[in-house]
């Protein structure tokens, strides 16, 4: 296929219309596309997308004072001045803990709910479902003050509880809708089938139902542990003591502190990256399946 | 939605859904514990900012407190300074931030779904920002636009620039940079939309249409485009939504400055709320932007003929 850019510089030759149709290829005919109208464009993104990269990863190696441009000579006092001095490590601890909390909540609580919007028609169904959408035109960060009054009255301000909820909540919706058009794709005679073979619901969804739905559910799981990882108004505003903090967190009062260390923000930026882009790494092939199984066509 | 309308009709459908023993209170436990977390800390929040927009609101200032009416509301249209710029400079991040991202995240879609040597390596490093998001996007890019040892440096001695300016704390030149910085993480997520949906256009479409001698660029446009409308609109619109709401990636990369060149709607909240805990006003300004974002949607939905007969 083609990008803007191409087809300015090379537009594709007026094919004679009166060509005898030729033999069809196995794959089809994009394969056509000239190799430079891929890699040229590409390698020209493959940059913007890098350079940042390679960046952060420069300052996070380099001496201080030193404007080299290659990483080396290599030292790693920045990331031991984040980890132990600016107490990365216990940010690190509570970030790991509500994504993690985060991700399983989100799920479980969504797999219920997609599959009860999936698979039954109950009363208030399209209430549920409009409840689902408006939520999404819901500002999570507007709503910072009444959240801060209900975690208050519940005394869970300064415990990560507070977070682990809220991340929960605002992820929510679109996880319920993600999930309940992966479950719709599951057809509904396999579930069926397996009752008459003596399972119950929940057996048949487990052994039925679940496999089939990994990809999905890794999409989702990934999401919310992605998006509570890097979220940081809601950590800012209910956790108040430095124990309890999160990375993002960590990472705005390295970048607000009066003489920013750039090479302690870039070690601390580097600590934060590397479990999502570890994760994203991995999960790269099922999150477009996922996606392309449920997500945009809801 | 228009799947779901019909089959919530009030009577259930005459299919055989009901055979298993399933009692009928399954369906409602099931999305209880979604519909109360939901109520408790979405529903009830955003009737609690109705109300307090309509209230002075203001922690510090309690002798102050109580009914307001629509003074706040009347503060922010008539009195407020920084209320209307704060709205234009949204209105200008959202168009051209989505804009561009959605032309650049189509582009990139259709390069990396070509089979080519090396797609799965370039597909990931193409998307990898889109994991990395908010604070560390600002963090990174606070190092490249460093005055003194960014890339600024490097690019003002290739002659682009100037020396020892921060494209950040400079009024001309701080909404390129954020929107650069924005890009950067945003382009991918639109990609992977985009892509997801490609990867169903069925291959005989294109088949047929090559028989048919219709150029690449015919072929895009009478096969591609139109298969890709609804993820396009939906996308975007999400997109336009989240881009409006966010704050993390300008309260941190430039704080609303300088001189509140960069100050959005939400910032200028989040700023109202947090900074200056007045409450009453940060909640007529939320319920003022919530206005605004339903009314936008329900106008977009309509123009782009969304769910519309045509497919």
């Amino acid at each position: 296929m083609i990008t803007k850019e191409a087809t300015k510089v090379a537009p594709a030759p007026a094919r004679p219309t009166l060509d005898p149709p030729r033999p069809l290829k196995a794959g089809h005919n994009w394969d056509e596309v000239p190799r430079w109208q891929i890699y040229l464009p590409l390698s020209i993104y493959l940059v913007f997308t890098l350079i940042p990269f390679y960046w952060i990863l420069l300052f996070a190696v380099r001496p201080p004072g030193s404007t080299s441009l290659l990483p080396w000579p290599m030292t790693f006092q920045h990331f031991e001045k984040v980890w132990t001095e600016r107490s990365f490590g216990t940010y690190f601890e509570n970030s790991v803990l509500v994504g993690v909390a985060t991700l399983l909540m989100t799920t479980l609580v969504a797999l219920a709910g997609g599959y009860a919007l999936a698979r039954f028609n109950f009363k208030v169904k399209r209430a549920f479902m409009l409840g689902l959408l408006c939520s999404q035109f819901v500002p999570g960060a507007l709503l910072l003050v009444p959240l801060f009054e209900i975690f208050a009255e519940l005394q869970m301000i300064n415990s990560l509880g507070s977070v682990i909820l809220a991340e929960t909540v605002f992820q929510l919706p679109l996880s319920i809708i993600l999930i309940s058009n992966f479950i719709k794709n599951v057809p509904y005679s396999l579930e069926e089938a397996a009752w008459v073979d003596g399972c119950n619901r929940f057996t048949a969804f487990r052994i039925v139902v679940l496999p089939l739905l990994r990809p999905g559910l890794i999409a989702v799981g990934s999401f919310a542990f992605v998006h509570s990882w890097n979220h940081f108004l809601f950590a800012l505003m209910f956790l108040n003591n430095q124990e309890k903090q999160t990375i993002p967190v960590g990472l705005n009062t390295l970048m607000s502190a009066d003489s920013v260390d750039l090479g302690a923000l870039a070690a601390g930026g580097i600590i934060a990256a590397v479990p999502v882009v570890v994760v994203f790494a991995f999960i790269q092939k099922w999150l477009i399946t996922g996606f392309s199984a449920g997500a945009v066509k809801g | 939605m228009a799947q779901a309308a019909a089959v919530a009709k009030p009577p259930a459908p005459p299919r055989r859904r009901r055979t298993s023993a399933t009692p009928r209170r399954l369906p409602y436990l099931l999305i209880a514990p979604a519909a109360l977390l939901m109520l408790g800390f979405i529903a009830y929040p955003v009737l609690s900012v109705f109300y307090y927009s309509l209230q002075n609101y203001n922690p510090t200032k309690p002798w102050r407190n109580g009914y307001a009416g629509f003074d706040n509301f009347v503060h922010a249209f008539t009195t407020d300074p920084v209320f209307w710029d704060t709205l234009v400079f949204s209105a200008k991040w959202v168009v051209v931030e989505v804009g561009l991202q959605l032309l650049f995240g189509l582009a990139l879609a259709l390069i990396v779904n070509q089979t080519f040597a090396g797609r799965a390596l370039g597909r990931a490093m193409v998307f990898s920002p889109w994991a990395v998001s908010g604070v560390l996007t600002s963090a990174i890019w606070v190092l490249l636009y460093n005055s003194q040892t960014g890339i600024t440096r490097y690019l003002a001695d290739m002659g682009i620039g100037s020396y020892g300016t921060s494209w950040l704390s400079d009024t001309s030149t701080v909404f390129p940079a954020a929107i650069v910085a924005d890009l950067w993480r945003g382009v991918p997520f639109f990609a992977i939309l985009i892509l997801a949906d490609l990867q169903s256009v069925s291959k005989d479409l294109y088949e047929a249409a090559e028989v048919d001698g219709a150029s690449r660029i015919q072929q895009f446009w009478h096969i591609t485009l139109p298969h890709l409308k609804d993820a396009i609109v939906l996308s975007t619109l999400l997109r336009a939504v989240w881009e409006f709401n966010n704050v993390d990636l300008l309260y941190t990369l430039t704080g609303g400055g300088p001189a509140g060149e960069t100050t959005t709607l939400p910032l200028y909240i989040a700023n109202t709320s947090v900074d200056a805990h007045n409450f009453g006003y940060a909640s007529a300004l939320t319920t003022v932007a919530f206005v605004i974002l339903l009314f936008c949607s329900m106008v977009y939905l309509r123009l782009s003929k969304f769910g519309g007969q045509d497919k």
